[in-house]
């Protein structure tokens, strides 16, 4: 599994962020940072949780 | 439970019937909207769309993309839904038998009494209001009067502002955006707009609005006359629970849903419309926002899909929304009013880039950013826990 993110399209408002931490961060300097591209599967189901309930549909799942 | 109507086809609804087919559901599923159009996200009707940024295609919400097999009813309106038979009617006469309904119909734009047939006059709740809006804009509007300063009706004037149309908004209140984030905040935000050139007029209403067949100006309470090409009104919305008379369902600004969303056996509501009793606050809350309308939805069909022997979840999801204006992200978890106390934690509202505490009876009750994303997810837990004041000033204080 591998997660993209599409930077045009991310406000960096950290929906995600709040969802999994394990893997979304937004940084002091407002950036979104994908911590891990290629995560666990056992995070899968948060990850597609996220993907759901960013407000710009800026997340997908490759794989 | 072999078919389940859903009616209304937005973010709630399709959310739901997108849930329904994620728990295995594989029954029929009916999605019945009045709007015409492929179902669409509302935030970027007042914000990009209008701006010209993104189109049409942009805004269809991802759901209508997915091979959910739902059988679509778009542009019929339901008429009527008997609760006990959940048998839903439609405006052509089509009667859907069911075992389960969502009920997912959201709220309309409240209009201004006696502006119906002025031209110019708009709402921002559909598209074809964007639509019609973005029009007059295209057509060389110059002056744009925004009634009421909600978010809505604040993004409308930031996107205006933007275009480079002047904009005056007014403001029943004596401090804009007051009933939403109470005065201290309120007043920061109505700065942002200031400072960006609106003409804001706080603590007047409007007395009428004039013109041969398409609006010349807006009288107000205080005797000022403003000109305007187009009026966009953006005083709140009322829940569209019409069609739900006689249905058996408890109607109350909104319907009555129990803790665990069932309005009644086999009748489930979300989004908008719904109002459910809140444990977190103790009182029925029925909450306008994107992200609880996807929750309730993803909630509500997974109640309809629990066995009446079974034990359904409680739904307790924390508010969050968020508004853009200018270049300023508002972020709100949990919630806030004129009667909390408020407390900035992070930051300075000099910089206008902050998180403010809103606390009720010793209690956190939400976390509110402006420009500060990251520090609102990580304080959110305040809101959610409703931990002590106290403690939760000295928490958020310790972050920043
Ligand atoms: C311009 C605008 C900007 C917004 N910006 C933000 C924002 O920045 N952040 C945020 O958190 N929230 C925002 N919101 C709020 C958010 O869009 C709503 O909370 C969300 O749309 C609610 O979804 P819903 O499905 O419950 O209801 P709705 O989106 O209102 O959908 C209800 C649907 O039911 C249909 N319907 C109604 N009656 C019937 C009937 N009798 N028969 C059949 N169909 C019917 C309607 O056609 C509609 O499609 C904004 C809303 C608007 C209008
Ligand atoms: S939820 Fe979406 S828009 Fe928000 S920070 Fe994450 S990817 Fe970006």
């Amino acid at each position: 599994m591998r997660v993209v993110v599409d930077f045009d399209l991310c406000e960096s408002n950290a929906v995600c962020m709040g969802i999994v931490p394990e893997v979304f961060e937004v940084r002091d300097d407002d950036f979104l940072y994908v911590l891990q591209e290629e995560p666990a599967e056992e995070l899968r189901p948060k990850i597609e949780e996220a993907v759901r309930r960013c407000p710009k549909q800026a997340i997908s799942i490759e794989g | 439970m072999e078919a389940v109507a859903v009616v209304g086809a937005s973010l709630a609804g399709l959310h739901a019937a997108r849930a329904l087919r994620i728990e295995g559901f594989a029954g029929r599923i009916v999605v019945v909207d009045a709007d015409r159009h492929d179902p669409y996200d509302r935030p970027p009707l007042s914000k990009q769309f209008l701006a010209g940024t993104w189109d049409r295609d942009r805004l269809t919400l991802a759901p209508v993309r997915e091979e959910l097999d739902l059988d679509w009813r778009l542009g019929r309106r339901a008429t009527a839904l008997d609760a006990g038979r959940r048998s839903v009617t439609l405006d052509d006469g089509e009667v859907l038998a069911v075992d389960g309904v969502v009920v997912a119909t959201g709220t309309a734009a409240r209009r201004l009494p006696g502006t119906d047939g002025i031209a110019g006059v708009h709402v921002v709740r559909t598209l074809d209001d964007a639509v019609a809006l973005r029009a007059d804009l295209d057509a060389g509007a110059r002056r744009v009067v925004v009634v009421g300063a909600g978010f809505i009706g604040a993004e409308v004037a930031a996107t205006c502002r933007g275009l480079g149309v002047d904009v005056t908004m007014v403001e029943a209140l004596a401090t804009p955006f007051e009933r939403v984030l109470g005065p201290a905040v309120g007043s920061v935000l109505a700065d942002v707009h200031r400072d960006h050139g609106v003409d804001l007029r706080a603590g007047v209403g409007v007395a009428g609005i004039d013109g041969a067949g398409r609006v010349e100006q807006v009288r107000l309470s205080d005797g000022a006359v403003v000109e305007a090409d187009v009026v966009v009104v953006g005083i709140g919305v009322v829940p569209a629970t019409d069609w739900l008379e006689g249905s058996g369902l408890t109607v109350d600004d909104g319907i009555v849903v129990d803790e665990t969303l069932l309005a009644a056996p086999g009748v489930v509501a979300a989004g908008d419309i719904a109002r459910w009793p809140s444990a977190r606050y103790g009182e029925a809350l029925r909450v306008e926002h994107w992200d609880m309308a996807i929750a309730m939805g993803e909630a509500a069909a997974r109640r309809l899909l629990v066995p009446s022997h079974g034990s359904p979840a409680v739904f307790d999801h924390l508010p969050w929304f968020w508004s853009d204006q200018y270049d300023r992200k508002i972020q709100l978890a949990g919630r806030a009013g004129a009667d909390h106390a408020v407390e900035v934690v992070v930051g300075s509202v000099e910089e206008r880039r902050f998180v403010a505490l809103y606390g009720r009876d010793g209690r956190v009750d939400g976390v509110l950013g402006m420009n500060r994303p990251r520090h609102v997810m990580q304080l959110r837990a305040l809101a959610d826990e409703r931990v002590a004041w106290d403690e939760g000033l000295a928490r958020a204080r310790a972050l920043g």
